[in-house]
């Protein structure tokens, strides 16, 4: 297991007052993805646990990319990855943005 | 004195030869070898018939076991080599060169035996391309083909699996070829007559039914949530802009997740009636729902598809039938109309290079064409207007005279970034171009060309290649939607940016495509077992499929 952690800037607040969404699920080829509140408005902290070695230059331009053009900001989210490839990964995130946008 | 007819005497030693083998037009299978070895001459140019699905594969295992010392160097001209057999023949002497338009099971092993020398080969072709081919320098002097039944004068019902044999029939039959026709069974009366007695020459009875492959069916159960998006992408993206009605799709998943998608994502966008109207199109199961919630006005097929048969006869304002109720396919003509009559092709692709050329040759296998190639391309010689096509055609040249301007066909590629076995499908060198070297190919077997391809649909976003402008332009809209692959990663951010804001790329957020919708529960069936329900119990899944 390689644990990975980023600390970003974004560009936009969460929205919404959903306190945590979970999206995905562990599993060969998905992944989990926790999302809390707590953070900075302007940042967003991401941990990884993923049994798969050496990508961390792909999650490092999938997790960039996410800051950048989502509604990230105030964001701790947590990855439990099952070797998911980088497109699955960015519409996890991408669904978990949304769900904390959603009322409960 | 020229002899004009040494065709037709060349014909009629043939028929000579044969009847010793025959009572009347009806050969015994027990004496086929020694028939095949009576009627065919070294050196020929032999149909056997491979097509897309039906395979004649009691006359390819005679065939097979001819004997090299009579018959030998055939030049073997058919669309489809599927069978061990039609490659066996090749190992043995007893054909030498072949000209071909799809390999799919045989991919790997075609592409061993070329690069081995035992196979000279002519050229990987599309369907359309080798019939054309059929009737000007690759005509038949001996076809064999496969239908269900025969009546004792030789008229054949070639049952919903027409597919190829009409074409291949009328090339050998009129070149003066020989015609010899394998059927299920002899009966007093055909069901309806696809092929004229007075164009078959020998009948053999094989007494079971020809070799089909299920090539159509796609499993919801195994389409992904990523396949789904990009399938939103496609319906919000572009049929509901360019007002699609009359299209083909491709057979893999993301083109069968439009379809699932049609009652529900497209239903919400009030796409109904407006969109995918009529199609050119083989009877694929996941369409099911979308023809029985009243989306669908017309089909025409290139072929069958084992398990739809009840289904089609229920539903003859849909499909093409027969006096009989069952549906007539025919590869040729459902290739012209997908050439000339409708406004998109719509497919999947293993890669595409920065050109936007793409290719399914990967590693050693030469998988052919089939009709992708034809679909997947303009066709210069259409004159009749439509909406889309203008549209398209003012996206690509927006200060040409309008009256003069031609439109263009909607070419779409569509797939995720990376596929199966985490391959990526963008790459900057085509697998297809190592494989031209090997083997010393004059042509790169290229699916679609770049220059017909209109779009690119990924995961994360839509490429239109008709505004681009220049070649970096294009390099940039591809990389653009390229995702995390080394393509994607390697872009000119602040060009992708710009090209964005003209919506050369659109995003999924830009055409306000939710990432929750990509969910399993959008698909209106989710598996083999629901496309069943939704046909009312006539579609029959072949069992392979029936995991319940």
């Amino acid at each position: 297991m390689e644990n990975l952690r980023y600390e970003l800037s974004t560009t936009k607040p969460a929205g919404g007052t959903r306190a945590v969404a979970l999206v995905g699920v562990v599993a060969s080829g998905n992944l989990e993805v926790l999302l809390e509140r707590g953070e900075a408005a302007d940042r967003c902290v991401i941990d990884i646990a993923t049994p798969a070695h050496g990508f961390a230059d792909l999650w490092q331009a999938v997790t960039a990319d996410f800051a950048a053009r989502s509604a990230a900001g105030g964001l701790r989210i947590t990855i439990n990855d099952g070797g998911a490839r980088p497109d699955t990964v960015a519409l996890r995130l991408a669904q978990g943005v949304r769900l904390m946008e959603k009322p409960e | 004195m020229r002899d004009w007819n040494t065709k037709g005497r060349d014909r009629q030693a043939r028929l000579d030869a044969g009847r010793h083998f025959a009572a009347g037009k009806i050969v015994a299978a027990h004496d086929l070898v020694a028939f095949l070895e009576a009627v065919l001459r070294p050196g020929d140019r032999v149909c056997l018939e491979g097509d897309n699905q039906k395979q004649a594969d009691l006359l390819a295992k005679a065939l097979a076991k001819a004997d090299p010392a009579k018959i030998h160097d055939l030049h073997m001209v058919q669309s489809g080599v599927v069978l061990p057999e039609h490659l066996d023949i090749f190992e043995t002497g007893i054909a030498r060169r072949l000209d071909f338009s799809y390999s799919g099971p045989q991919s790997a092993r075609i592409a061993r035996m070329m690069f081995g020398g035992q196979i000279e080969l002519g050229a990987v072709h599309t369907y359309l391309e080798l019939f054309a081919r059929y009737f000007i320098d690759l005509t038949p002097q001996v076809a064999l083909i496969a239908a269900v039944s025969a009546d004792k004068d030789g008229n054949l019902y070639t049952g919903p699996n027409t597919e190829d044999t009409p074409t291949v029939v009328e090339a050998t039959s009129f070149g003066k070829g020989l015609v010899i026709a394998q059927v299920g069974e002899i009966v007093d009366r055909v069901p309806r007559v696809d092929i004229p007695a007075d164009q078959v020459h020998f009948v053999v009875n094989a007494q079971r039914p020809f070799y089909v492959e299920p090539l159509f069916t796609r499993d919801p159960a195994a389409i992904t949530e990523t396949q789904i998006l990009t399938a939103m992408l496609a319906i919000k993206g572009l049929y509901a802009p360019y007002g699609v009605r009359r299209l083909n799709h491709g057979i893999g998943f993301n083109t069968a997740a439009i379809e699932l998608l049609l009652p529900t994502f497209g239903e919400r966008l009030g796409l109904k009636g407006k969109v995918c109207t009529h199609w050119a199109l083989n009877p694929h199961p996941t369409l099911i729902p979308a023809i029985e919630s009243g989306w669908v006005e017309q089909i025409h097929c290139f072929g069958s598809e084992v398990g739809m048969e009840d289904y089609m006869r229920a539903r003859p304002d849909i499909f093409f039938t027969g006096p009989d109720g069952s549906l007539r396919s025919n590869r040729a003509f459902c290739q012209t109309a997908g050439l000339y009559a409708c406004d998109m092709f719509i497919g999947s692709t293993l890669q595409i290079d920065l050109a936007g050329n793409s290719s399914t040759v990967t590693g050693g296998r030469v998988a052919g064409f089939g009709g992708a190639p034809n679909m997947g391309s303009d066709a210069r010689g259409r004159r009749h207007p439509s909406a889309p096509w203008l549209r398209a055609g003012e996206e690509a040249d927006p200060d040409g005279t309008p009256a003069l301007r031609r439109g263009r066909k909607l070419v779409v590629q569509i797939g995720e970034t990376f596929g199966d076995g985490n391959a990526p499908m963008f790459v900057e060198r085509l697998g297809a171009l190592e494989l031209a070297d090997k083997l010393h190919l004059d042509l790169a077997p290229v699916m679609v060309y770049g220059d017909d391809v209109t779009h690119i649909v990924t995961e994360e976003g839509i490429a239109n290649l008709l505004l681009c402008r220049d070649k970096d332009e294009r390099e940039q809209a591809i990389r653009g939607v390229a995702g995390y692959t080394e393509v994607g990663r390697a872009r000119d951010r602040k060009m992708v940016e710009r090209l964005r804001e003209r919506k050369v790329i659109q995003r999924p957020e830009d055409l306000g495509i939710d990432p929750l919708d990509a969910d399993r529960g959008l698909l209106v069936a989710h598996s083999i077992k629901d496309l069943m329900i939704a046909s009312g119990g006539l579609y029959r899944p072949p069992s392979r499929f029936r995991n319940w």
